[in-house]
This record gives C-alpha cells, structure tokens and sequence, in this order.
C-alpha cells in the first residue's frame, strides 16, 4: 500500500525519498538471501575442487580419515558418526528434560515461578560454548569417570550430555510457546470434563501443540548436529568410526576447527577437504531445517 | 443409598489419585529446572575456584605468554571489544531495516516469502559454515585477510537473523491504530515508521541486538575457520593518531585474538598452569556474556512494564 500523501502529489519529492526508503530497506532484506546464496555458492565451489581428486563415492564409503597422512583418505563416515552420536546424547538429554520444564512453565508454574526461572533458563543458553567446553572436559569428565572408572578423558559421552543442557534453553522456550498458543478454551473444555492438570497438559495441550513441539525438537537436532566447541575440547580430534559414546571421536565441525586452527594453505586439498565436510553438515542440519518449516507452517493453519 | 455412598467414594478416591499424579509432575518439573539451574551455578562456581587465583589487575593488562603465570588477556580483550564494534555497526542497521521491511512494507508474494525462509533457514545454519563462508569469500575472494573487519563481518552475519526475529516481533507488538492514527495526520509511511513505530519498538530491538551480540562475543568456531591467530602480543594501530590525519582505520586490518579463543587455545593445553588461565579468561567471558544478557532481560522487563496500550 502506498502513502496518502503519495496520491495528492504523485511526482513530488517526497514520494521519491519514501520510493528511495522502501527500496533501501528492501535491499536490506534481501541480504539475507545473498547470504545463503554465498554459502551455497563458497560450499560447492569449494567442494567441487575436493571431488576433482577425491571420488564422491569415496569420500561417502571409505571408512578411514586421515587427511594429513602421507597416504591420505578422505571417507566422510568416521566424522559423521561422531557427529551423529554426540548429538543423540545431547537430544536425549534435551528432549525430556526441554518438554518437562515446558510442560511445568506453561501449564503448572505460579506466575511468580515463571518470572524467575525463565530468565535463568536465557543465561543458562546465553553460555559460550567454548565455556561449555571447558564444563564438559574439565567437570563432567571427571564426575562421569568416578561413575564408569574406564572412561577416557576425551569421550563422546560427556561431550554429548553438555551439549544437551546448552541446548535445554531452546527446546523448553519454543515448546513452552507453542504450548501457551492452545487456546484457553480447549483447556477449560478439558477440565470441565473432569480432567486434572497433568491429564490435561499430556492429553490436550502437548497433541494441540504437537507440530510446534516437534519443530522444537527438529531446531535441537539441528544445533546439537553443529555444536563445534564443546566436542572439539571435550570429545576428542581423532577421527574414529563407533557408534559407542563412551569413546571419543572427532566430529564434523571439531575437524573443521581443528585443521584450520594449523597453517593450510590456500588451494590445497586439505583447505578443500573443510569445504566438503562443512557441505555435508549444511546439508544435514538443511534437511532438519525443511522438515521444521514445513511442520511449524502446518502448525500456524491450527487456529 | 449405600452403593451410592461407595460409589462416591470410589470417585473421590480416583480423583486423589489423579490429584497425586499432578503433585508428583510438579516435583518433577521442579527438578528438571534444576537441572539447568544448578548447572548453571555448577559452571561458574567450577570455574571461580579454579580461576579466581589469577583475576589480578596485571591479567587485564598483559599480553600472552609461554609462561602461564605472566600470561595475561589484553590483547584478547581489546580484540573482542575490537570485532563487537564493527559487528554492531554491520548487523544492527542491516538488521533492523530487514526487519522493518518485512514487518512494515513487504508484500505477500513470493520474494517476501523467499526472504522469510531466508531468515529462519539461518537462524538454524551452524556458526562454523558461517566461517567457512568468511573464509572463503572475505579472506580470500575480497581479500581481506585474518583481520578485525573480517571477523566482524562474519560475526554480524552470524547474528543478523537474530536481530531481524527480534526487530520483527517488536514492531508487530505495536498496535495497528497507532499507524492509523498517524496516517490519520498526514504522515507518510516513512514518517509513521520512523516517528512512531521505531520509536515504541526501541526496547524489544535492543534486547534482540544485546542478546545477539552476547552470542556473538562467546562464538569461538567461525573466527578459528577464518584464521584468528592464538598468540598476539601486540595490539592493533589504534584509532586515535598523534599525526595528522589523526583517526586511523589501519586497526580495522590488524591481525587480532579474541577472548573465546584466547580460552581455548589455554584449555587445549596440557599443562594445568594454563587451564587455570582458561578458567580465568572463561569468568571474565562469563561475566560479559551474562550482564549483556541480564542487561536485554531487564530492558524488555522495563518496557513490558512501562507500555501498557
């Protein structure tokens, strides 16, 4: 819709400076897309000077890592099971605990609770995950090695649970507002019913806010998926195909840190090998992402 | 009647049951909040006692070193002060007017559409891709190098979507009879935003922009990828010169550290004087983050408060 003002004086000065604003602004938006454009592009331009010398069928198959061998071998498997399992421990730990205190802020909490405890849960996700890191390494190792005497000092385990409390803060916050976007009707229509709180919570308000919850959970994949700090101080820099979280592993991301934390030069192989394995983890937490956007469009039609 | 009594009873039972499930999922939800409270508590406590030794004034003032004792956080600092500057100055007009637009002037077609994706599709990207995009596209193709301003500009990326969410949800808080009323007097568009919506959103967009850059202060990831060096002991040119033309630029191309990586690099080490150098760095890096991010909670709680439609 154009101005008021603009249909008095067509041509006048003023209808061009607000013409000149709204372009302005426009154009700031669409950075946003020449954002994701550049990462596309960088990714693959990148990743196709990897594939010109390593075979896309190898690097998806081979089971070794080994980039700064003499004998190098570029199997991407290693590096994603480790990523996979360090963030299924930390979804195990987000997930449960995430909807409990959703479920509880949303449908059980005084408001005095609510007030003080929802602040808190911002801090706990404002932490640096390099904070994190040092956590995980430094205290839950220890603890966890006190439990399970066998533990290395670099494993998947710890790395995984502290993944899961940094990523509580985002789980119980979307859950809770999809939650509290029931309206109040359904839950009255509940209790008249007979229904008591917990009945209610579990059996109305969670399937009434399912789409938005799962679209939560999807986001925590996504973020325990690209968690890079806390694996790299916690979890351990050598590439190891197991599907065992008690041993440490090298993800992804921790490869990617770790081999441009050295001097790689400009063009090598190894400068492209950090392309292709950033490629495969864009494209993992890209798939989550489409799912989330397809659930919480489905979510906003409910009401 | 006496079945009937019984059958009462029966009820009332039941109902106590069920009363008893909802008292034992309170009990539950508190614990799991405690959960993430003590850890919270755990964290900082951990690292107080581990650090505290080392929080002298000379820590502040001294550079790096190979001996951890006389190893200090000044250029670390002075770095991330430094990179926040400049991602303030890119990600927070960017932000806001991205979000202006999207709130205030889109159309419902496909490019808005486009750009909405755009934004949450972001918000979910991990923040090492957005190194390897710096490192691709700032260090080599536009050839800015290992510098403050790369690394700023990365960062600002990284955040932008956050600002954007933020400046979007506070200007659809504002009323819609707030622009009517405006429109009402002649205002135009432009003058109605910029007079009145910018104005009553300020609140909900400075919590957005603090709590963005408190994120940014703490990422580590993207700026390892762009090549920020480990070991700085010197800091970058500074701004003010004592020769004309008297303001410099020449910082903004300086190699630099910041304090996330200054932490990292004393965790990776094995010797135990260094990790008490990192619990150090990790209290000062905690306090910046969490006053930054106690500073957005009171602001927002300040203008809930005070605006009432």
């Amino acid at each position: 819709m154009s101005s008021n003002a603009a249909d008095f004086s067509p041509r006048s000065l003023g209808h061009i400076k607000e013409r000149l604003i709204e372009f302005l602004l426009f154009v700031a938006a669409l950075s946003v897309v020449a954002t994701t454009i550049a990462i596309v592009v960088i990714l693959v331009y990148e990743s196709l000077g990897f594939f010109e010398h390593v075979s896309v069928w190898d690097f998806l198959t081979d089971t070794q890592w080994t980039p700064l061998f003499y004998n190098p071998r570029y199997g991407i498997l290693p590096l994603v099971s480790g990523t996979l399992v360090t963030a299924a421990v930390g979804v195990l730990v987000a997930i449960p605990l995430g909807t409990i205190i959703a479920i509880y802020l949303s449908e059980f909490a005084p408001h005095r609770v609510r007030e003080i405890i929802k602040p808190l849960l911002e801090l706990l996700g404002g932490v640096p995950s390099v904070v994190y890191g040092y956590f995980a390494l430094l205290l839950v190792t220890p603890l966890l090695q006190t439990i399970y005497p066998g533990l290395p000092g670099f494993n998947m385990l710890s790395a995984g649970i502290v993944i899961g409390i940094s990523v509580i803060p985002y789980v119980s916050s979307l859950s809770e507002d999809a939650m509290r976007a029931v309206p109040r009707q359904i839950r009255e229509g509940s209790y008249a019913m007979g229904a008591t709180r917990l009945q209610t919570a579990l059996t109305v308000v969670t399937p009434a806010a399912a789409s938005g919850i799962v679209a939560a959970y999807i986001l925590s994949i996504s973020l325990a998926i690209g968690q890079t700090m806390i694996v790299a101080i916690a979890a351990g820099t050598q590439p190891n195909l197991t599907w065992n979280p008690l041993e440490g592993a090298a993800t992804i991301s921790a490869y990617i840190v770790q081999v441009s934390g050295g001097d790689l030069p400009h063009g090598s192989l190894g400068y492209q090998s950090i392309f292709a394995a950033g490629l495969v983890l864009l494209l993992m937490t890209l798939f989550l992402n489409i799912i989330g956007h397809y659930l919480r469009r489905r979510y906003r039609e409910v009401y | 009647m006496a079945t009937e009594a019984t059958q009462l009873r029966e009820i009332r039972a039941l109902i106590a049951a069920h009363k008893r499930w909802d008292h034992v999922f309170g009990i539950v939800g508190l614990l799991a909040m405690l959960v993430g409270v003590v850890t919270l508590l755990a964290l900082i406590l951990d690292m107080f006692i581990d650090g505290y030794q080392r929080l002298t004034p000379e820590f502040f003032v001294s550079f790096p070193s190979r001996h951890a004792a006389q190893a200090g956080i000044l250029s670390a600092w002075v770095g991330s002060a430094l990179v926040m500057l400049v991602t303030m100055f890119a990600a927070v007009p960017l932000g806001i007017a991205a979000g202006i637009y999207l709130e205030e002037y889109a159309p419902r077609n496909w490019i808005t559409e486009l750009i909405e994706i755009n934004v949450t599709n972001l918000a979910a990207v991990p923040s090492i891709v957005y190194g390897l995009l710096a490192l691709g596209l700032f260090v080599y193709m536009l050839d800015l190098g290992s510098s403050i301003v790369t690394a700023g500009l990365t960062l600002a990326l990284f955040i932008l979507p956050v600002v954007i969410i933020a400046t979007r949800e506070a200007v659809r808080a504002i009323p819609g009879a707030m622009r009517e009323a405006a429109y009402a007097l002649g205002a135009t568009k432009w003058q109605t935003t910029r007079d009145h919506v910018l104005p009553y959103s300020t609140g909900g967009i400075m919590t957005g922009v603090i709590i963005g850059l408190a994120q940014a202060v703490g990422e580590t990831a993207p700026l390892i990828t762009i090549g920020a060096l480990t070991f700085i002991a010197f800091l970058p040119q500074a701004p003010l010169q004592a020769e004309a033309p008297y303001i410099s630029f020449q910082w903004l191309f300086d190699p630099f550290t910041v304090m996330p990586i200054q932490m990292f690099n004393w965790v990776s080490r094995p010797q135990a004087a260094f990790l008490e150098n990192a619990a150090a760095a990790g209290v000062v890096l905690m306090i910046m983050t969490l006053a930054m991010n106690a500073l957005a909670i009171y602001i927002r709680y300040r203008y809930r408060k005070r605006i009432k439609w």
